[in-house]
């Protein structure tokens, strides 16, 4: 048996980066949506909502990240005073928006557990954190009312907890405790970290290990998550970009390269 | 027909202490700043502050004038978390209702409309029903039968906000792209008062923006204070945009018990015209030390 080559950019060859591999994968969390409004929190994130607009996804609706629906699709870091914009979205109809189901989002966690609650609140106890972050935001009112998926920069025994410390997103055993209104119109569809692509499409809604993206190991995402995953006997690897995806990354969507600061390879 | 122009003291004047202050605006943006340094340097003290919540929640728990804070979030927007509620929460200093953000405006809108709740699926298996053990859920008295969140209106003794421009009878302006939800703080006070960048006549409205920026009505008004750079350092977007300098300034500064005093002295414990001219000259000083450290490394370059 050969060696195969060091794999000097951690791209197993292909040249793609881990940020180009976050980037489809988020894409990915918006395949088969409609006309919703798409808001995503990030750069992969942000890198992704745009080239699923701009190819399998064309009726996404992107925000400004102020108080407007953008018409076309913006590269990573414009000036928002040069978008062209197509609606009003001040955050009281954001509101609106979100409970009417008419949304698909991609939020940040802190802690994600393993039947996926999330966790912006707080880390330790309540009543007296041990450190204070922003707080619940709309996690609570999201994940109950239209798909929710999370992005995890730094995937670890830290961030992948067996039990977040205050759930702010709602996971599946806490919406299926809090009875049918929880649960209907509550979807996680897919936690995306920097070593790989996870949802909760087990008999018990627990979480899977969907696929790593190339140059990491599955031993590798077991050994810096802090609860026991679900992993298939087959455990794919993250599609890559087809080269117009890359091309549109690149060149289009992030010239800038905003997206090997958020995650080196 | 009413002038309801007041002066920010008067203003203070009509709060008492352990009073529940609803504060407008969102984050580090349109907050009504210079209202909240007048409360900074009176004697008010017991607030229950109601918050989508920024600097002025930071800034009121420095000074040890927050009893209880209601949030959703607590944010400087270009900078996550703003340290001074930060070293409150995490000293147990103050008390805590921590609610989903759609359920504190489902809250102002109860408390506008005096109703004593509004249901909402928000809320629902999270631990916002845990933290706050008073919260309820109801169910839905027609055949779906569904069970939801009764999310208390939040009524205020007092309500603050900022605007862009307002008249002497208490009609208020937002040039800005939100509104928020200042209109529900309004509604749902007793007392409400309204700063704003500039008082103009009725007639200067129309050249000011179109109607749908006159979102505050006088019916929801009770005193006006001008403030010119009354949200100082947040965003009042179009008359000016976050400080982000001074923002990081603030921030570092509460970071050390030294450099927070010297803050305190300098911008602090000022009147608020005092307050506007010290913010000038610390950035007429940051300008310079750019300016010199530009030179410094052309003079570098040079060599």
């Amino acid at each position: 048996m050969s060696t195969p080559p060091p794999d000097l950019d951690g791209s197993g060859g292909s040249g793609v980066t881990r940020a180009e591999y976050c980037a489809i994968a988020c894409a990915e969390v918006f395949r088969g949506d409609g006309e919703v409004m798409a808001s995503a929190f990030g750069t992969a994130p942000a890198l992704g909502v745009r080239l699923a607009r701009l190819t399998f996804a064309p009726d996404l609706v992107l925000t400004d990240g102020d108080a407007a629906l953008v018409a076309g699709v913006p590269a990573l870091g414009v000036d928002p005073a040069t978008l062209l914009l197509e609606s009003h979205m001040p955050y009281r109809r954001v509101f609106d928006t979100v409970w009417s189901g008419r949304r698909n989002l991609i939020m940040m966690a802190s802690q994600i557990d393993r039947t996926g609650n999330q966790n912006i609140s707080a880390i330790g106890e309540w009543a007296r954190p041990k450190v204070q972050l922003i707080g619940v935001r709309g996690a609570p009112g999201n994940t109950v009312n239209h798909s929710t998926s999370y992005w995890v920069p730094n995937h670890s025994t830290r961030s992948f907890v067996e039990q977040v410390d205050v759930v702010s997103g709602v996971g599946y055993a806490r919406a299926e405790a809090a009875g049918p209104s929880a649960t209907r119109f509550h979807q996680i569809r897919r936690v995306v970290s920097n070593l790989g692509v996870f949802d909760f499409e087990t008999p018990d809604h627990v979480m899977r290990l969907r696929s790593v993206h190339p140059g990491v190991t599955v031993t590798e995402v077991t050994e810096a998550t802090g609860f026991e995953l679900v992993v298939p006997e087959e455990v794919p690897e993250t599609r890559p970009p087809t080269p117009e995806e890359l091309e549109l990354l690149r060149t289009v969507l992030d010239p800038r390269g905003l997206r090997e600061r958020e995650i080196r390879s | 027909m009413a002038d309801k122009r007041i002066t920010l003291d008067e203003l203070i004047g009509e709060l008492r202490s352990g009073m529940t202050i609803g504060i407008g605006g969102w984050g580090s943006r349109r907050k009504p700043m210079a209202a909240v340094r007048a409360i900074l340097r009176s004697d008010l003290t017991d607030l229950t502050v109601v918050a989508y919540g920024g600097p002025d929640l930071g800034l009121l728990c420095a000074a040890g004038k927050v009893e209880r804070a209601v949030y959703g979030f607590v944010t400087l927007d270009s900078i996550p978390t703003d340290p001074h509620f930060k070293a409150a929460r995490q000293a147990g200093a103050i008390e805590c209702t921590e609610l989903d953000e759609g359920m504190f405006y489902l809250g102002l809108l109860a408390a506008s409309q005096r109703i004593p709740f509004l249901p909402t699926r928000a809320g629902l298996g999270s631990d916002v029903m845990v933290v706050n053990p008073s919260l309820r859920t109801v169910v839905s008295p027609y055949e779906d039968g569904e069970e939801l969140v009764a999310v208390p209106a939040l009524r205020l003794d007092a309500a603050l906000v900022h605007v862009n421009r307002a008249d002497a009878k208490g009609s208020g302006q937002i040039l800005g792209p939100d509104p928020f939800f200042d209109e529900l703080f309004l509604g749902a006070a007793d007392r409400r008062f309204v700063t704003t960048e500039r008082i103009v006549t009725t007639d200067q409205f129309a050249a000011e923006g179109p109607l749908q920026t006159l979102c505050i009505s006088r019916l929801l008004t009770d005193g006006v204070v001008e403030t010119e750079g009354g949200a100082h350092f947040t965003a009042c977007v179009p008359d000016y945009s976050r400080d982000e300098a001074f923002q990081k300034e603030y921030v570092a500064a509460a970071g050390d018990p030294e450099a927070w005093t010297a803050f305190r002295e300098r911008f602090l414990e000022v009147d608020e015209p005092g307050y506007q001219l010290a913010v000038g000259q610390a950035t007429v000083e940051r300008e310079a030390r750019v300016a010199a450290a530009k030179a410094a490394a052309g003079t570098q370059g040079a060599r």
